[in-house]
């Protein structure tokens, strides 16, 4: 029988009406009034199993799903064309997923905890801050991710010869390495951080507003906002495809058990070091754009704290489903800017509502469902 | 030079193994890594500050007394916190992964260090701790000692000592190392689980309280941030020593604080890059010996 595409497009549809009500409510009540509906419809999707025949119709349409989310994100930009705020908490919420699937990359599938995301991201943005100017903006966008992974490579010896509690001791270190660096090293600009020119495409300077006439102007975010959603929206792709691929089986296994991988010919060493350095490169390209976007940046934006923060995103979406990211993002990003007074208890507050998901949902908000083989019952 | 290097690298030292013992004996009884360590340290400083305005605005002012105070609130809240969070976090989360108690801890640290920033007044800022030592220096030639760093120097060695005797000489620390080395069998034998981890945890985070009021008055300061360095750097002295003995924590710490003093000394741009250079050595140390410098013999079944 076939399945239906209307459960799948709902899904979507209802995504993207959270979303830009999120983006766009602007009083306290009404922004708790957005969270309560959301949280309703989570419970309600878990206790009908509508959930799950979403999840069964966008597997049956996999050309046709990909199109709507593109075009409910197109739909959220020229929704959002004239504000600059909500725009850029659009960039930096689709930026952040990015450096996040990366994290998911290494974390969910390779099993290599990374708490340097930040540091990652920063290598990616002082990048851009040094070369941004001297060479063509797409080029900066890779040598940035190319950097991060490289600076990822540093750490590859390390990784592999130790194990858990040791291994995270590594990316620890780095980061507050990395950070206490960048604030004493003055050709970087210290602790005042460095200005970052924008990212410019065939003549148009994405820094410029859009205007078309007088009373039509669009915020100069617009380019950047659909630009990072092209982004995030190819890496989803590639990284879902990476998971059904014999890649993600490879990675599953060296996650579960490294040893009985290794008896079945499975390299574990180096899957999880390609995972980490392509998850770091992700981190890198988020974060050069990210500085582009902001057009400025410092150390502080790179503390350890930060990298909490992606690892919070990657927790409270469900370890292992990159789905989940992007409302855990939303969560983490939107909701310190808009119920203002948070901002300050921001990490605060992440740090307790993390203890409480590891508590008492320890899979994260949508956790990952187990492999089903397409033809298997 | 060198003699005001070795002292200043000492006192660091031992600052540093206050910290690590206290991972490792966490590490020893439920093989979990506690992150929130650091901020313990530091809530130990702030609880002792708060003691000092409370105990002066009391009318107390005898330096002694006032560190008596000092030292017994901070090492008795800091016990309690020790056990309320191995009780609230550790123990429940046994049987899942090691990363989840690692983040669950990291996010008590970054709830507690946070709650200082925003609850303590003015916690944001930089807060004086009082001087309550002699003050007063001995001095030949070009090196300066300060009573009041002999004094804490004493004071943290005697812990760790005190430490290693209760570990080696008393019932509690028989039950520790019988726990650590395996709980079924340390269980069979009659000693209850979780009262001794419990009290593992209420140590371990006493000698942290210690380990702040130390690292304030050496430095006349203590801010909200201090423990998330204070910890990293425990964890890597732990680590590098090898965790899971405490005399591979008091040598850890010692590496890191020489690592620290040396690079302060030998890298160019001077003390700045000091951190930079001396987790760096971490890295590089772990690669050579990625259990630990005294690492516990140990083979993977399969």
């Amino acid at each position: 029988m076939p399945v239906a595409a209307w459960p799948a497009l709902a899904a979507v549809a209802i995504g993207a009406g959270l979303a830009a009500a999120l983006l766009l409510v602007h009083h306290k009540a009404a922004v708790l009034a957005v969270l309560a509906v959301g949280a309703a419809l989570l419970v309600v999707a878990q206790r009908t199993r509508a959930g799950e025949r979403a999840a069964a119709s966008a597997a049956a349409h996999p050309r046709l799903v990909p199109v709507a989310v593109a075009a409910c994100g197109l739909g959220l930009v020229m929704l959002l064309r004239e504000d600059n705020f909500a725009l850029l908490m659009l960039c930096t919420v689709a930026l952040q997923t990015l450096a996040a699937l990366g994290l998911h990359l290494q974390f969910g599938y390779a099993g290599v905890a990374n708490f340097a995301g930040a540091a990652f991201l920063g290598v990616g943005a002082y990048t851009a801050a040094v070369l941004g100017g001297h060479l063509p903006s797409v080029l900066v966008l890779v040598t940035g991710a190319g950097l991060a992974a490289l600076a990822g490579l540093l750490l590859a010896l390390p990784l592999l010869r130790t194990r858990g509690h040791y291994a995270a001791l590594i990316t620890i270190a780095f980061g507050l390495l990395l950070r206490t660096f960048l604030e004493v090293n003055d050709t970087l600009g210290g602790p005042q951080g460095l200005k970052v020119p924008g990212f410019t495409l065939g003549g148009l300077a994405f820094n410029d507003a859009i205007v078309f006439d007088e009373d039509t102007e669009w915020s100069f975010y617009v380019p950047y906002a659909v630009l990072a959603l092209a982004l995030l929206g190819a890496t989803h792709v590639l990284v879902r495809r990476l998971e059904r691929s014999w890649i993600g089986l490879a990675l599953d296994a060296v996650r579960v058990d490294e040893t009985a991988a290794a008896a079945f010919g499975v390299n574990g060493g180096a899957w999880k070091i390609a995972a980490f350095c392509v998850g770091n490169a992700l981190c890198g390209l988020a974060g050069a754009l990210l500085a582009m976007v902001t057009g400025f940046v410092a150390p502080p934006s790179f503390a350890f704290g930060d990298s909490l923060v992606l690892v919070s995103i990657v927790i409270l979406g469900g370890i292992g489903n990159p789905l989940g990211l992007l409302p855990a993002a939303f969560l983490v990003v939107v909701l310190p800017e808009k119920l203002q007074g948070l901002q300050e208890y921001r990490f605060l507050l992440f740090a307790v509502l993390v203890i409480l998901v590891l508590r008492l949902r320890p899979g994260g908000l949508l956790p990952r469902r187990l492999r089903r083989w397409p033809g298997l019952p | 030079m060198l003699a005001q290097h070795l002292f200043n690298g000492l006192m660091l030292g031992v600052i540093y193994a206050l910290v690590a013992t206290g991972f490792t004996l966490f590490f020893g009884v439920m093989d979990v890594i506690k992150f929130s360590h650091g901020d313990v340290v530091m809530l130990g400083a702030f609880t002792a500050l708060a003691t000092y305005a409370a105990a002066s605005g009391a009318g107390i002012t005898h330096p002694a007394l006032l560190l008596a105070f000092m030292l017994a609130a901070a090492l008795g809240v800091m016990a309690l916190l020790g056990a309320l969070m191995a009780r609230v976090l550790v123990l429940p989360l046994r049987g899942a992964p090691a990363i989840n108690v690692l983040l669950i801890t990291l996010m008590a640290g970054t709830a507690i260090r946070e709650s200082v920033r925003l609850f303590y007044p003015q916690g944001s800022n930089p807060k004086p701790f009082p001087r309550l030592l002699p003050e007063g220096a001995f001095e030949a030639g070009g090196f300066t000692l300060r009573y009041d760093s002999l004094i804490l120097l004493g004071l943290g060695l005697a812990a760790i000592a005190a430490t290693g005797l209760l570990l080696e000489r008393t019932r509690l620390g028989l039950a520790i190392r019988a726990v650590a080395q395996d709980p079924e069998t340390a269980a069979v034998m009659g000693i209850p689980f979780r009262a001794t981890v419990l009290a593992t945890f209420a140590l371990g985070s006493a000698l942290a309280a210690l380990a702040g009021v130390v690292n304030g008055l050496y430095y006349s300061e203590v801010n909200f941030g201090v423990g998330l360095l204070l910890g990293a750097i425990g964890f890597s002295s732990a680590v590098v020593g090898g965790l899971g003995s405490v005399w591979g924590a008091v040598l850890g710490a010692m590496v890191f604080a020489a690592l620290q003093t040396a690079g302060a000394l030998v890298v160019p741009g001077g003390s700045a890059y000091r951190d930079v250079f001396a987790f760096g050595a971490v890295i590089a140390l772990m690669t050579w010996r990625p259990a630990g410098l005294l690492a516990e013999r140990s083979a993977e079944r399969v």
